[in-house]
């Protein structure tokens, strides 16, 4: 009982070992469309601009959006 | 029961060894690149050091890497230097017009299917693999980081052109 139970658990060990790498992720070389501008979030100023405003007009949700600054609040 | 736990065996034994199937590494044989890249028009490698360089149209730092690449096959390659650049742009027309836009004078081959990629799996945009005489790989570079990866490839490819 006790070599079976080791048994499964070597089992369960090489299976979840081997899952990882059988998802899938994007590979470096495939990153083709990611990076095409059009991806890019702020791609359109006024949509960026609108964007802003409506997070402005929610309080709690504006700022945080960039990288100046330590997220202090006081820029 | 018995033949149950064969099954598993070799069930978990195949998933164990996919698992383990690895890229090519630093003081492993460089693989057959006629293989990878059937069709290709690939310079002879016998005996000669080797850069293969993985590239992409959409690649900011591969663009960088050009120059450069331009410039060491200017000066080594009448000692024995032969680059090949591997394109993995998946539409043939962006890899073209790349290649027409930035002229270089050492080998570039399109990896229409990203075969080649594949196999290498470049952890990142740019990636190389230098390869001395005998066809091991001696140096991956990941990435290029401008005059300090120019510095490290001066350096290595001397080295490996003396041995």
């Amino acid at each position: 009982m006790k070599r079976l139970f080791l048994f499964f658990a070597a089992f369960a060990l090489c299976l979840l070992s081997s899952c990882s790498s059988h998802l899938e992720r994007v590979k470096p070389f495939e990153r083709g469309n990611l990076a095409h501008p059009l991806m890019r979030p702020d791609r359109d100023s006024l949509l960026t601009a609108m964007t802003m405003h409506a997070y402005f007009s929610r309080e709690a949700s504006f700022g945080g959006g960039g990288v100046g600054g330590g997220g202090c609040g006081c820029n | 029961m018995k033949h149950l736990i064969k099954i598993i065996s070799v069930i978990c034994l195949s998933l164990s060894i996919h698992a383990l199937a690895a890229e090519p590494t630093v003081g492993s044989t460089l693989p057959k690149l006629s293989e990878l890249l059937p069709g290709a028009a690939l310079p002879k490698t016998t005996g000669k050091v080797v850069l293969v360089d993985f590239w992409a149209s959409w690649c900011a730092p591969c663009k960088a890497s050009f120059t450069t690449m331009a410039k060491l096959h200017d000066k080594y390659a009448a000692q024995g230097l032969v680059i090949i650049g591997i394109g993995v742009d998946e539409e043939a027309d962006k890899y073209q017009a790349f290649a027409a836009k930035h002229p270089v004078g050492f080998t570039l081959v399109h990896d229409a299917k990203q075969t080649a990629a594949a196999f290498f799996n470049p952890p990142t945009m740019p990636t190389s693999y230098l390869i001395d005489r005998s066809g091991k790989i001696q140096h991956i570079h990941k990435g290029f980081k401008g005059a300090k990866t120019e510095a490290e490839y001066i350096h290595e490819i001397e080295e490996l052109l003396r041995q």
